[in-house]
């Protein structure tokens, strides 16, 4: 599903963000990318959504080659990854509702089944009764929760989730896990990055370490001392 | 198909959502565009008045010819229909020795001395040929035909187009000339700033949303949906811009004319303004409307366009 071969991205001459990375993730993986702030993790996930071009290697994702990739392509790959972001990136216009519906709005989904879809999936990240609210009167689980609904809408068979518990409580941080397991159970293939210990000890999944651009550990139904 | 229409339904609906959501800006966006939309019409409306009142004073100029008392009715027309041949001249009107005594008769009516000058009998006044010329610049053509030793040996004294008066009318012509061009270059002026500023105007307003187009694109919004509401919420400011503004002019016009009036000095004819604006009101309000949604759907695709740049850097 997500296959990186020797991939390396430098943004500048002297920093070197990841350097020589292969990575490969089956269908229906669950993978969970740890490593401190400024390891690459950020860097790994922008290459997977062509946010960034890498400077050398190879990525195929769900068998597209990004290197013939053409430009008017891009948004037709995005649409079949889900992102939660680590800053949400919720539209500050928009309530809830229509941040959900947006993603659906973009593959031409037509209004009434869009009526129908969305209440369900907020009804998953436990946001009922909040349809109308903007992304500004909400708490940061909230948002965060919003933009796990929006990832999720659409079904995706790849999801990124880059540090979604990041700004929860305990209570919320498992919803959100459980709300990844389930789809994960559905299917999809999930890509987690996290610091948080706790969530990837009680996981037990596949945890990929990665450390000054490199990864240095990939193992199976891991547990991870920071 | 219809997913089409229903696309098409969304960017417009966005648009109007986001026009009210986005109130202020869109207030102070407007704002801009109508004081600067309104400058320009006015200047075009200025301009155009200016142009008429230089009209009605260049209209004033024409050449007489005064002919010896001597010449026959063959000759005299012969001279018309030479001058009517010239290219430069519009048309020709003769005045003969009565309707000339008529018409100073007619000037001097309250002044018994000048009367006293002149009678029936002893007419002093000649008999005259008006010229009037389609263009002040080539007064010389004409006359160099006058000035041709044949005519002027019909002529009782030197054309009207002589000495001081020659002078004057070709001082005249000049500074006709100067402010004709001057108010054609003020319209072009206020335009092209007018353009730069609204332009201006609309990219800091997508300026300050720049987040909202990274992340459409981000989550795989196709390059016409993202821009498609900017367009559509742009051309509802040029629209709604355009109609103030002349709404503006309309009240400054036909409301508060008496006050425009008592302020602009002389300056500006504010009547022939009027009637200038309110006979071409419907032309102004489409031309207000044409370059409102214009500049606004153009400077809000070209402003967009940065933001949706793909990374082409490896």
């Amino acid at each position: 599903m997500i296959l990186l071969d020797r991939v390396t991205k430098t943004y500048n001459r002297k920093s070197t963000a990841l350097d020589r990375i292969s990575l490969h993730v089956e269908p229906k993986e669950f993978v969970i990318v740890v490593g401190q702030s400024g390891a690459g993790k950020s860097t790994l996930l922008k290459l997977l959504t062509r946010e960034e071009r890498q400077t050398s290697g190879k990525i195929i994702v769900g068998g597209i080659d990004y290197d013939k990739l053409k430009d008017k392509d891009i948004p037709l790959l995005r649409r079949k990854i889900g992102v939660v972001f680590q800053d949400f990136k919720l539209l500050p216009n928009r309530t809830v509702f229509e941040n959900v519906a947006f993603a659906l709005e973009i593959v031409g989904m037509g209004n009434r089944e869009i009526r129908h879809t969305v209440p369900k999936v907020l009804d998953i990240v436990n946001l009922k009764g909040k349809e109308k609210r903007m992304p500004l009167e909400l708490s940061g689980g909230e948002r965060q929760r919003v933009a796990i609904a929006r990832a999720i809408v659409r079904q995706p068979k790849i999801l990124i989730a880059d540090e979604p518990t990041g700004n929860l409580d305990p209570k919320h941080a498992w919803d959100v896990i459980a709300v990844l397991e389930k789809i994960n159970r559905y299917g999809t293939t999930v890509l987690l990055t996290t610091h948080n210990q706790e969530v990837v000890n009680k996981l037990k999944r596949r945890v990929v370490t990665i450390e000054h651009g490199q990864i240095v550990s990939d193992r199976a139904k891991a547990a991870y001392n920071a | 198909m219809k997913r089409k229409l229903v696309t098409l339904s969304r960017i417009i609906s966005t648009g109007a959502v986001n026009f009210v959501r986005n109130a202020w800006l869109a207030i102070a966006a407007m704002a801009v565009m109508v004081v600067t939309l309104s400058i320009v019409l006015f200047s075009l409306i200025a301009n155009a008045t200016f142009t008429n009142t230089i009209k009605t004073i260049t209209d004033k100029i024409d050449i007489s010819v005064y002919l010896k008392d001597e010449v026959g009715v063959a000759q005299r027309n012969k001279l018309i229909t030479d001058i009517k041949k010239l290219p430069n001249v519009e048309r020709v009107r003769f005045v003969s020795k009565d309707d000339a005594l008529k018409k100073y008769i007619a000037d001097h009516a309250d002044s018994p001395e000048l009367l006293a000058a002149v009678s029936q009998t002893d007419n002093p006044l000649p008999a005259t040929i008006q010229i009037k010329p389609k263009d002040l610049n080539k007064l010389a053509d004409i006359k160099s035909f006058l000035s041709k030793d044949d005519i002027v040996a019909l002529q009782s004294d030197e054309t009207s187009y002589s000495d001081n008066r020659k002078e004057a009318i070709d001082k005249i012509t000049h500074s006709a000339n100067i402010l004709e061009r001057a108010g054609v270059i003020a319209v072009v002026v206020f335009a092209v700033v007018t353009v730069l500023i609204i332009f201006n105007t609309i990219q800091m307003a997508i300026f300050n949303r720049r987040d909202e187009l990274t992340i459409m694109r981000l989550l795989g919004a196709s390059t016409s949906y993202i821009r498609g509401p900017f367009v559509v919420e742009s051309i509802i400011y040029g629209a709604l811009a355009a109609i103030i503004s002349i709404l503006l002019l309309h009240s400054m016009f036909v409301l508060w004319r008496s006050s425009l009036e008592a302020t602009s000095l002389g300056l500006l004819d504010i009547g022939y303004a009027a009637t200038y604006f309110r006979d071409n009101f419907w032309h102004f309000l489409l031309m207000q409307l044409g370059v409102g949604i214009l500049i606004g759907a153009a400077s809000s695709i070209v402003a967009t366009r940065r933001y949706l740049k793909f990374k082409t850097k490896k």
